[in-house]
Order: structure tokens, then C-alpha cells, then sequence
């Protein structure tokens, strides 16, 4: 058994209001320092597979086909032996 | 020659324009109508397919991620690629994007708020399915309500849109100008509705299914549903 957990951000390229707007609040705060937030999702699954070859594969295929958007999103992930 | 057309309105669990858009095929404009729950395989013959606005699935995930896994979108993707109709309104438009039946995404609104307002979209042309009753330049009055309309697509597949003129609505002023103030969400280019390039699928995020009687404060939308009636009239006469 294998756990990924995957995180899922929007691509570089597209401009993340979300995290401007949250950069915008921690400047108020007085954290001039904190610069470029970006702002994503953290998904954790378990994956009942006996190779950790065989749950990347399912992490990347699940990834691909509906967690992230292409489009707008890039994905990570990291895997662990549960 | 038919004289009346069938609209088939998708149920998403989380659609709340479905009777709106239910209510004007068959009440404003006379025409046949029916609920297609997202469970059934069956389109019973419909000669347009209406993915209406709503919050399918609670947006969970993304804007209609979920719901193009919904078993009745199998059918709706073999309907367009055999050259059906479908036209998607607000949260549809996600849905057909997340489908990869339009090009492109719809992002968070720049503002980061729900944007619930009239707008004035101009026609960019009149050769398609679903603005043949425009004249081009023409400016509609017809309100948005959405969180995620800021549509985006990579610099090559804007530039195929715009070549292929994909682009049917874009926002503008009242007098037709396209400016930077008159869009609503940042959506890249101003705009706020494209097609296939086929030309038999078309998405837009303002809601043409709320301004086609006086009472609600526009008549602008009906131009959208006469240019797909008579389009669909004369292909079937």
C-alpha cells in the first residue's frame, strides 16, 4: 500500500489571483519580505498496489486525466510505502 | 419542413438554470422541451443539447470537472462529433472546456468575485449556427452571474481561435468598443463565448436564457436561440 500526495498548482505562466490577493493581506500584516504566493491544492490518496512503480503510474494517470487541468495547472506529488 | 425543434436541457446535480433555459425553449419560443437527467444514455431525439448554468457537483475539484464524467456526457460528445448542436451557458461552457469540446479554461474572475451583472457582449460575426440572426457589430444587453468566467487558452490556441473566427461574444462597452473596463473577469481578449471549430458547439459564460422576455430588462438573448431554431429549421427542412 502506498500514499501520494499530490499538489496541484496553476501554471507559472497564468497569473494567480488568489495568491495576489493573499500576498496583498500578509503585506498588510507588515511581512513586506513575503513575495510571490501561490496558492494550490493538496490531495492525499492511499493506493492498495504492491509496487511504488505501479502507484506512480496511477498517481500520473489520475493527475492526467482529472485532478489537474493541463491547461491551467502543473502538477507534483510525492509517494510513501504505508 | 419541421415547424418545431426539440430542445433537450441536461440536469447536472447543482444546474439552477435549467428551467430557465427549459422555460424559453418552450414557453418564449414555442418550441419542444424536455429535462435529461446526467444518469440516462438516451438524448430521446433532441435537436439541441442545452448544458446549462449552475454549480454542477458543487464545482468541487474544478468548474464541471466532474460533471463530463457524467454517463450522459458520452452521449452529448458523440452527439457533437457526429455535428449535433450543443450549446453550453455559464457553468455548461466549463463543462464542454473540461470535456475538450471548446478549446481553452475558465479561470477565477480577476476580481476574485462572483460577478452577478448586465454586461453588452458584441457579435463578432453572423456565420455561425448560433448568431445568424445578428447583424455583426451588434451589441446585447444579457447579464452575467459567475465566480469563474475568465477564460483563458495558450498563445498558439487563442491565435487558431482567432483565426478560424471561433470567436462569437466578446465584452465591450455599450457602444461596441472592447475595452479593458468592459471586461468583467480578465478573460483573455474580452472574450465571453467561442465555438467549435466545426462550428456545432458553442459556450459562453453571459446568460442568454435570462434576457428573452421584457419583464426581465432585455430581449437581447432570444437572438441567440432564433439563430439556432432557424439554423436548425432549414438543416432538418
Amino acid at each position: 500500500m502506498y500514499q501520494s500526495t499530490i499538489t496541484i498548482k496553476l501554471r507559472t505562466s497564468i497569473l494567480d489571483v488568489q495568491g495576489k490577493a493573499v500576498e496583498l493581506g500578509i503585506h498588510t500584516l507588515g511581512m513586506k519580505e513575503v513575495q510571490h504566493i501561490r496558492i494550490g491544492k493538496s490531495i492525499e490518496m492511499t493506493i492498495d498496489v504492491s509496487s511504488e512503480d505501479e502507484a506512480k503510474r496511477i498517481t500520473e494517470e489520475s493527475c492526467k486525466k482529472l485532478l489537474a487541468n493541463p491547461v491551467m495547472e502543473d502538477f507534483s506529488y510525492t509517494i510513501q510505502k504505508v | 419542413m419541421i415547424s418545431k425543434i426539440k430542445f433537450g436541457v441536461v440536469v447536472f446535480p447543482g444546474s439552477n438554470c435549467d428551467h430557465d433555459a427549459y422555460h424559453v425553449a418552450k414557453h418564449v419560443m414555442g418550441h419542444e422541451a424536455e429535462f435529461l437527467w446526467h444518469k440516462e444514455t438516451d438524448l430521446r431525439n433532441s435537436d439541441v443539447i442545452v448544458l446549462p448554468g449552475g454549480f454542477s457537483y458543487g464545482d468541487y475539484l474544478r468548474t464541471g470537472a466532474i460533471a463530463r464524467f457524467s454517463p450522459i456526457m458520452n452521449e452529448v460528445v458523440n452527439f457533437a462529433d457526429n455535428g449535433g448542436v450543443v450549446i453550453g451557458i455559464c457553468n455548461g461552457f466549463q463543462i464542454l472546456c473540461e470535456a475538450g469540446l471548446l478549446p481553452g479554461v475558465l479561470l477565477r474572475n480577476r476580481s476574485l468575485l462572483f460577478s452577478c451583472k448586465r454586461v453588452h457582449l458584441r457579435v463578432e460575426h453572423i456565420n455561425s449556427r448560433f448568431t445568424g440572426e445578428c447583424t455583426t457589430g451588434d451589441v446585447l444587453r444579457i447579464p452575467i452571474a459567475h465566480g469563474e468566467g475568465n477564460y483563458f487558452a495558450e498563445a498558439d490556441v487563442l491565435q487558431s481561435i482567432e483565426d478560424n473566427q471561433q470567436v462569437l461574444f466578446r465584452y465591450c462597452d455599450g457602444s461596441g468598443n472592447i475595452t479593458d473596463e468592459a471586461n468583467p473577469n480578465g478573460s483573455i481578449n474580452n472574450i465571453a463565448g467561442i465555438m467549435n471549430k466545426n462550428g456545432n458547439v458553442m459556450g459562453m459564460m453571459p446568460h442568454p436564457e435570462r434576457a428573452c422576455e421584457p419583464e426581465l430588462g432585455s430581449t437581447d438573448g432570444r437572438k441567440v436561440f432564433e439563430s439556432i431554431i432557424h439554423n436548425v429549421v432549414l438543416q432538418t427542412a
